[in-house]
């Protein structure tokens, strides 16, 4: 099965969806020829930096 | 663009189609540094704008992380519609395509076998929520309570029911795992996510990741748990980006 034509828009995919994808998943790698971050913890990273944003902008 | 960086998006088999994306990241074009039977999906990137130290920077940045994420989705997306993908962790940059090109050759053979892996595969998000607890049956007061004991003693009524609430969906959410992975070629967990970011008052009980050859199944474990304590939402189909690993499983 490969991904079927009839799916849902981008925008449809929410992003805290994406982010675990992206900063959590896919292949990892490190090395001298890398400027890579993924050997900082990018969640963790990123998390801080999103809370911080979205506490900004969604009402308590 | 002088000494332009590499982003690297994911690597697929050479043999397949380009894949069909107007631009990655920050605009820019998407193409293929191809070495032995493997693709690496690629765009050149400012050499500023990608430094190690702009990026982390960057990622502090809510509005640029979402647009490149998706921007990174949208490669890694195209891409898996022609074929096996093996999706790359999101910012991995490289100095040069001779360098990528070195990537492929030194670990060709694990990226294959990590193309195995997925080859007819797709990725479905399973998310289960704890329903919302039904309103707790009135505790009989004692003869002769005052109303300050009855008061406590539903106060202590409710605290309890919630935590024999909140255990249950976590059992179920468990059980529910347990029988999709069952009907998974592999699975994958993720922390619960932060509710902050989701805007979501229940308590996220199962946050994963199922590689299946068909949804079918997966759907009717789903269905088999509506109504009950977790409800399951299904976020797909996704490129395999949870079962990109070169190492072996």
């Amino acid at each position: 099965m490969t991904l079927a034509t009839d799916r849902a828009p981008d925008r449809d995919i929410a992003l805290v969806d994406l982010l675990d994808r992206l900063l959590a998943g896919g292949v990892v790698i490190t090395g001298e020829v890398t400027i890579s971050l993924a050997d900082v913890d990018l969640v963790h990273v990123s998390l801080r930096a999103l809370i911080s944003s979205v506490s900004t902008l969604v009402e308590p | 663009m002088a000494d332009a960086l590499v982003y690297l998006y994911a690597v697929t088999d050479a043999d397949v189609p380009e894949p069909a994306v107007d631009a990655g990241v920050d605009g820019a074009p998407v193409r293929r540094i191809v070495a032995g039977g493997l693709a690496a999906v690629v765009s050149s990137v400012d050499p500023v704008r990608f430094s190690e130290e702009s990026l982390r920077r960057s990622l502090e940045d809510l509005q640029w992380l979402e647009a490149t994420a998706r921007a990174h989705h949208a490669v890694v997306d195209a891409a898996a519609r022609t074929g096996p993908v093996a999706p790359v962790r999101f910012a991995t940059v490289y100095l040069d395509d001779d360098r990528v090109r070195s990537l492929l050759a030194e670990r060709g053979s694990e990226f294959a076998a990590a193309l195995d892996r997925v080859l007819g595969r797709v990725e479905w998000g399973v998310k289960g929520f704890a329903a919302p607890s039904a309103a707790p049956a009135e505790p009989e007061p004692e003869p002769g309570a005052g109303p300050g004991a009855s008061y406590l003693a539903r106060r202590l009524a409710e605290r309890n029911r919630a935590a024999r609430g909140q255990e249950e969906a976590l059992a179920v959410a468990e059980a529910v795992h347990r029988e999709l992975a069952a009907v998974a070629a592999a699975s994958r967990r993720y922390r619960a996510q932060d509710p902050r970011l989701t805007g979501r008052r229940e308590e996220m009980v199962l946050n994963a990741a199922y590689l299946v050859t068909d949804d079918e199944a997966l759907r009717q474990v789903v269905e088999q748990h509506t109504g009950g304590p977790v409800r399951l939402e299904l976020t797909g189909p996704w490129a395999p980006y949870s079962f990109a690993t070169l190492e072996e499983p």
